[in-house]
């Protein structure tokens, strides 16, 4: 009896499942197939390991690469983690407020946004102009500094537009921690800063490996940030990936191209793996809504 | 007066303009296990919050061994909480829990072991230091938070309707359990409950309260034996509250017949309330009765029945050894013990008549105690 039904529902999940599984294997396994067939092919069709060694030509890349971007992860979580506790302790209705304002850039392009910045960091930017007003106010003189084209400007990018993913799932984690825990941390003698240390942040671990995950993995394949705060100067992968399959830069090359963006996914998913072995429990982990 | 260990004065505390608790007076003795109970929202958390620190009285003292306490946040009081959901540290496994309060307060490493493996084996969990939260049950649980709070060795210990997840038999074996960790470890237990039977067996005094305001303190056989008014007789144990007339001392008169009875002190022919307890009464013969009247409905309950008899318009509640039938006509024997006379009060009218009365609307009632409770917390 029991097993029947079962048997049953099992049946109308898949019929229910049906069009998902279809759009995975369409728009998913079949890429990411046609990702690997093309990095272990030639121009010709023919099985060759060449493209993935040729990918050690670009070993300084993937390091510039993932560099920034963990540099960027870095200055999100810092910047991120007080912001979302203090958000997390208002009222209501401050809450829902600042937490559409955290939203508010995600509703423009993320090109506009980028431009934007190219103007303010400028060497005849919005930056370097006003300063240059306020310093030729009191009768000196100022150079300007050069922001825009500098590793720097690529990380600011990053962190801009990246923010708000480590902001939300660290801030719905800590609105879900059980109120009565944090009184019980009192109770038992601890003082505010005693709770956040032993409370607080252990319990927002989650919440912080989903806003890692989410900022650390677009920020490493970004390639638009790069061509437009980073001026050409500095390549990361993603930019090399765009040059081989758009031909930017010389001939299109799909196979040397797939097997970088192969490369790239795997150092990703170990990334991934190594975050996630952080988060012991992982029943309890957070999700990002 | 030197073993009060905490007293409250005048303690008032009003909600968005709805007044919680109204002027209460309250002194608790050392090492006592002390009760309060009371319907959901007559003020019962609102008063172990008072004291633990977690609210701030509207007005009135709060007096803790003779100092007033009142600004004393909860992490600096001797006073430990045991939450109504437990509210244990799910990063943390069964040991760093009960350690917790002992890392704070920056105990030595060995010293720290040493508490928890008493504090593990007083609760009869030896062998849980690495067990996960979450794998442990319901039971288990109250165990880990019971050992927590009693780790940092507090005076006074709260607990807040600590046994309202467990099942029934499990509740039954945590009382006896709470209660003699009370009397082995030797402090105070300030306990919050709405289950009578729960304050009844484990107290060794009860505070009830109602729309914050307490209605009675006394052992939990004065409450049973001696309700002051209407609503604690009704709230502790059935009851059976007649309009009567205190006719002289010793004599009273209800359901137009007189009756002896063994109180005294009230004015010649003083309104009362009479209350008689279901099982202190005695079906005899029709025509021996005291009272007569026609059954109207016999529910089993295993020990007893459950007989429902109107006698003039009025149902009593009867419990009964022996099987009536619906219908049947009986008499009904009360000894002078048995009857119980109160003041008048607010609460006179609004108890102990059985005429609505059915289980099924007992527990649609007791359900909504229960969720109502938790919203008060």
């Amino acid at each position: 009896m029991t097993k029947e039904r079962s048997f049953s529902d099992k049946g109308r999940s898949r019929l229910v499942t049906a069009p998902y599984t279809v759009w995975m294997v369409i728009f998913v396994l079949v890429p990411i197939a046609l990702v690997v067939y093309y990095a272990l092919t030639d121009a010709d069709g023919n099985f060759t390991t060449a493209n993935i060694d040729s990918i050690f030509n670009y070993s300084g890349t993937f390091f510039i690469s993932i560099e920034l971007a963990v540099i960027a992860t870095a200055i999100c979580l810092v910047l991120a983690f007080p912001l979302a506790y203090s958000i997390s302790r208002m009222k209501e209705h401050t809450q829902q407020f600042l937490i559409m304002l955290v939203m508010l850039p995600m509703w423009m392009n993320f090109l506009i946004r980028t431009y934007a910045w190219m103007t303010i960091l400028e060497d005849n930017g919005l930056i370097n102009t006003a300063i240059g007003k306020i310093v030729s106010l009191f009768g000196g003189e100022f150079e300007g500094f050069s922001m825009i084209n500098t590793n720097g400007a690529i990380v600011l990018g990053m962190v801009y537009n990246f923010l708000p993913y480590m902001i939300l799932p660290i801030y719905t984690v800590m609105t879900k921690i059980d109120k009565n825990m944090i009184e019980a941390a009192y109770d038992l003698g601890a003082g505010s800063f005693q709770v956040f240390r032993r409370v607080i942040i252990p319990q927002s671990i989650p919440g912080m490996i989903s806003g890692v995950t989410m900022v650390f993995v677009p920020a490493v394949s970004t390639f638009v940030i790069s061509k437009l705060l980073g001026g050409g100067k500095t390549f990361l992968i993603g930019d090399i990936i765009e040059n081989y399959f758009l031909g930017n830069a010389g001939e299109v090359n799909y196979n040397v191209g797939a097997s970088l963006s192969l490369v790239l996914m795997i150092l990703i998913l170990i990334s991934m793996g190594i975050m996630n072995h952080f988060d012991k429990d992982a029943e309890t982990g957070g999700g990002i809504i | 007066m030197e073993n009060i260990i905490i007293d409250l004065k005048n303690i008032s505390v009003a909600f968005d303009g709805e007044q919680i608790l109204k002027n209460l007076n309250l002194y608790i003795r050392d090492k006592e296990f002390i009760t309060f109970l009371g319907p959901s929202g007559c003020g019962k958390t609102t008063t172990l919050r008072i004291i633990g620190g977690f609210l701030k009285p509207d007005s009135g003292d709060v007096i803790f061994e003779g100092k007033k306490i009142n600004g004393v946040p909860a992490h600096k009081r001797q006073v430990n909480t045991i939450f109504q959901r437990y509210a244990l540290f799910t990063h943390l496994n069964v040991f760093e829990n009960i350690a917790f309060g002992l890392r704070v307060k920056h105990t030595p490493e060995a010293q720290i072991k040493k508490t928890v493996e008493e504090m593990l084996a007083m609760v009869n969990l030896k062998g849980f230091e690495e067990r996960n939260i979450n794998s442990l049950s319901g039971g288990q649980q109250q165990r880990v938070a019971i050992a927590r709070a009693l780790a940092v060795k507090p005076r006074v210990l709260l607990l807040d309707e600590p046994l309202g997840a467990l099942d029934l038999k499990l509740r039954k074996d945590m009382q006896n359990e709470l209660k003699s960790i009370q009397q082995r470890m030797g402090i105070t237990f300030i306990y919050v409950t709405h289950d009578q039977e729960e304050a009844l067996s484990m107290s060794d005094t009860v505070v009830v309260m109602n729309n914050g305001e307490i209605q009675q303190i006394g052992t939990p056989i004065d409450i049973y034996n001696e309700p002051k008014n209407a609503f604690v007789a009704d709230f502790i144990g059935e009851s059976n509250i007649v309009d009567g007339i205190m006719k002289e001392d010793f004599v009273c008169e209800f359901s137009g017949q007189t009756f002896k009875c063994l109180d005294k002190g009230f004015g010649i022919n003083e309104a009362v309330d009479v209350v008689v307890r279901p099982e202190d009464v005695d079906v005899v013969d029709y025509n021996e009765g005291m009272l007569k009247g026609v059954v109207t409905s016999v529910t089993f309950k295993g020990v007893h029945f459950e007989i429902i008899v109107d006698i003039g318009g009025f149902k009593w509640m009867i419990q009964s050894t022996d099987e009536q039938k619906v219908g049947d006509k009986i008499g009904l024997f009360i000894e002078p013990d048995a009857i119980h006379i109160m003041k008048k009060s607010e609460y006179s009218g609004l108890y102990g008549d059985f005429s609505s009365f059915s289980d099924e609307f007992d527990e649609l009632s007791d359900v909504n105690a229960e969720t109502e409770g938790d919203e008060d917390d």
